[in-house]
């Protein structure tokens, strides 16, 4: 009875936050392509007015409509959030499954220099990456993925470790299967659960991640849009122009939230 | 929802009413009484890039080290110099040399007594006539028409020319600093009215009072100049009061400042511009850099960034200098797309072309500015990107460097007539934009060896003229230099060259 009910709630909470992320995606796709202004087009008789059945957002201090630009600037964020997470995915995923699968001096070498990546905020690792690569959209998807690749060579190598003692590897070794085949066609499937947790719940730190550091002044470049970006940058106009940063904030709430949800809703 | 609309449109309606309050009693000093003591943060929006003041180049750093470090003779709020270190000077009749004079018992914060070897040593670490000179002092390029620098007896020191220049004088605002002292660049010892405390680098420069100053002493006991990454990190601690007087705001900014400050309005008294680096390809043309000087609204600017408090321009000087700016030239390229665009394509390129604009990230007003650019050149189909860099980058790179495309900067100067033109002459170390006119080289050096005023501000004029019918590059505005100070706070004395004179500042009764 507890457990059906509880089941529910959950199946409750997944369809709630798969609903959040769908209306910030379906926005973010459209923005891609059509936004009801021109996200860069200044007007001077336009500045830091409030929300209207014209502007439904309001305008920002350059009198640029804010829905417009959230709209772009969330599907910029996306498609960071995305790339990060997939390369920090497929490269923690590879090292991990290699690492746990084989062990030995190779394993106890590189896991230390995880650790040593791991011990770092990774907003100070990717801080570090771009002092050195410089800013840009591209370096900010390297220096974020690099720094996602702990969490998912932990994972992964964890799981790894439990695995490659259960029978069917054993059957597969005896078989003369390679040690390769046996990872990435027959161990990593059998992983999907765990990994697709993981990339969710990267996801959701991948997205917060892009809005810091674009609220650092770090990754999209003025005068482009990233709904960190919008943050930072209506910090000065809060009282005078709300609007202005509720509606960034607010789309991010949204989209990390509703991750949140699904993730959560996906257990059991 | 349209009570909360109702709620939004009262609140700015109040903030409003407390800007038009605030532009009344501009000015900020109020006529009550200055109390003695206490302390204040003010907030700088960029890291210092040197504590030596001869090494230092960045104009942030100049405008505080100015409260720490004093010359000969220092500016004052009205553009002229007064004798400082030196007591009093005198300039020969044929203009070929300057005699200073030493005020007795001048100290250094560390207590010593400045003496003729400390003047002499300081002038000549900026000339480059020190033999061991560290390689990171700026070399004063005015400085290389000094023949010799020497003292007479033990309070006169002399300085001879090779030519004769009466402008010289306002170079010896050059910081006065002890010989025989190495950690100039960790542990500042200087004149002036404030004495280095400590310096957290992107953090906080702290000065206190120096109570043996031999001059007017100043009121505040101790000012810490606190660094942010940029205004809008800054803009969170202004409304909760933590800084008690900041400029370089927004007048958006401000206006929402305006119930625990007092808004100041004057001029930056700097030569803000889309600087063109005239080496790289497109820009060697110069049509194309009139062609930009033709599609960029420099009005639109102004209303977007400061609504309207700038000062346009159209060549290389601000109008703070009055005596030698040429205002006729201001309106020499009018704002003309079509024209523009004619001539890009009679220049070769019909379709456009792309480049970037490298800017500081810390100054919010230059990369606003940039925004605008971008979206002004993209009417006459050239595509601008906008390179955040770091200060410290922009001033390697760009600066020195000069590896750039272009960038938007705003140049200060020196009070010298000459100072702010210096830099484009062909040779000048700091002609980071790469201007080469012969015909330029020729005028500023006629009008440098003049001894007349008037001569002197004609061929000043011509220089002017040379620079925007060239257009080196598109000279935009002297910005608005608008600055918050805390209610209660007196004194805030805005120069017209680039300094924030702490001495000054006081809690009124």
């Amino acid at each position: 009875m507890r457990k059906e009910s509880s089941g529910k709630k959950n199946s409750r909470i997944l369809i709630v936050g798969s609903i959040m992320v769908i209306v910030v995606l379906l926005f973010a796709v459209i923005g891609l392509f059509w936004t009801p202004y021109d996200v860069n087009g200044m007007d001077v008789l336009l500045k830091n007015k409030a929300p209207s059945f014209a502007h439904l957002f309001g305008t920002d201090n350059f009198g640029r409509d804010v829905f417009s630009r959230v709209m772009q600037g969330a599907g910029a964020s996306f498609l960071i959030a995305i790339s990060v997470v997939l390369f920090g995915a497929v490269t923690g995923t590879v090292i991990g499954a290699v690492t746990g699968y084989f062990g030995g001096a190779v394993d106890a070498v590189l896991m230390r220099i995880n650790d040593a990546l791991a011990a770092f905020p990774s907003v100070l690792i990717a801080l570090v990456i771009i002092a050195v690569t410089g800013n840009g959209k591209y370096n900010l998807v390297l220096a974020l993925g690099i720094a996602f690749i702990p969490s998912f060579v932990r994972v992964v190598r964890s799981e790894m470790l439990v695995q490659k003692e259960l029978d069917y590897v054993k059957n597969l070794k005896l078989m003369k299967a390679g040690n390769f085949r046996i990872i990435f066609l027959d161990i990593l499937p059998n992983m999907r659960t765990v990994i697709s947790s993981s990339l969710l719940i990267g996801f959701q730190n991948a997205v917060l991640s892009e809005a810091g550091m674009s609220y650092l002044g770090l990754g999209v470049t003025p005068p482009d849009p990233s709904l960190g970006r919008m943050l930072s940058e209506a910090q000065s106009y809060i009282i005078f122009a709300p609007w202005y940063a509720i509606a960034p904030g607010i789309t991010i709430l949204l989209l990390t939230l509703g991750l949140g949800f699904i993730s959560h809703g996906r257990e059991k | 929802m349209k009570k909360h609309l109702l709620l939004i449109g009262i609140l700015i309606l109040s903030v409003l009413g407390g800007c038009a309050n605030a532009t009344d009693k501009n000015g900020g000093a109020d006529s009550n009484e200055p109390t003695q003591g206490g302390s204040i943060v003010i907030g700088i929006p960029q890291d210092l890039d040197s504590l030596d003041p001869h090494i230092a180049k960045a104009a942030g750093t100049d405008e505080v080290l100015f409260n720490v470090f004093e010359g000969l003779v220092k500016p004052d709020q009205y553009g002229k110099v007064n004798p400082a270190v030196a007591e009093s000077y005198s300039l020969s009749e044929d203009s070929m040399k300057y005699v200073f004079v030493l005020r007795d018992n001048v100290k250094f914060h560390n207590g010593d007594v400045v003496t003729t070897e400390d003047v002499v040593y300081s002038l000549r670490r900026c000339a480059g006539f020190e033999d061991a000179l560290d390689p990171s002092v700026t070399v004063e390029s005015a400085f290389s028409i000094i023949k010799d620098i020497y003292a007479t007896d033990n309070k006169t020191v002399v300085v001879e020319l090779t030519a004769p220049s009466t402008e010289l004088i306002y170079y010896f605002t050059t910081a006065i600093i002890p010989k025989n002292y190495k950690n100039q660049a960790t542990a500042p010892v200087g004149t002036g009215p404030y004495k280095f405390v400590s310096y957290t680098p992107l953090e906080s420069f702290v000065v206190e009072k120096f109570q043996d100053y031999y001059g007017t002493k100043p009121y505040l006991d101790k000012v810490t100049f606190s660094i942010y990454a940029n205004i809008d990190a800054a803009f969170l601690e202004l409304m909760a009061g933590k800084i008690d007087l900041m400029s370089q705001l927004s007048s958006d900014q401000a206006a929402q400042l305006t119930s625990i400050y007092n808004v100041v309005y004057s001029n930056f008294n700097l030569v803000q511009a889309l600087f063109l680096n005239n080496d790289f390809e497109p820009f060697k043309n110069p049509d194309v850099r009139k062609a930009l000087c033709m599609a960029i609204n420099r009005d639109e600017i102004n209303q977007m960034i400061s609504d309207g408090h700038g000062t346009i321009i159209g060549s290389g000087v601000f109008p703070g200098l009055s005596t030698i700016f040429a205002g006729d030239l201001v309106n020499y390229y009018k704002f003309d797309q079509a024209a523009a665009k004619k001539l890009l394509a009679d220049a070769g390129y019909p379709d456009g072309f792309s480049f970037t604009i490298t800017i500081p990230s810390s100054y919010d007003q230059h990369v606003a500015t940039g925004e605008v650019i971008v979206e002004q050149l993209k009417k006459i189909g050239v595509t601008a990107k906008i390179e955040l860099v770091e200060w410290s980058a922009w001033l390697s790179e760009v600066y020195s460097g000069r590896k750039y495309e272009s960038t938007i900067i705003g140049l200060d100067a020196n009070l010298a007539p000459g100072d702010v033109l210096k830099r484009y002459r062909s040779t000048a170390g700091n002609n980071f934009i790469n201007f080469i006119s012969e015909e330029f080289d020729v005028t500023y050096a006629s009008a440098l060896a003049s001894q007349s005023d008037a001569e002197k501000a004609e061929l000043y004029k011509k220089c002017q003229n040379i620079l925007t019918e060239n257009a080196a590059s598109v000279y935009i505005q002297d910005p608005a230099q608008i600055t918050v100070v805390k209610k209660g706070l007196g004194g805030y004395t805005p120069y017209p060259v680039y300094v924030m004179d702490i001495s000054k500042l006081y809690y009124v009764k």
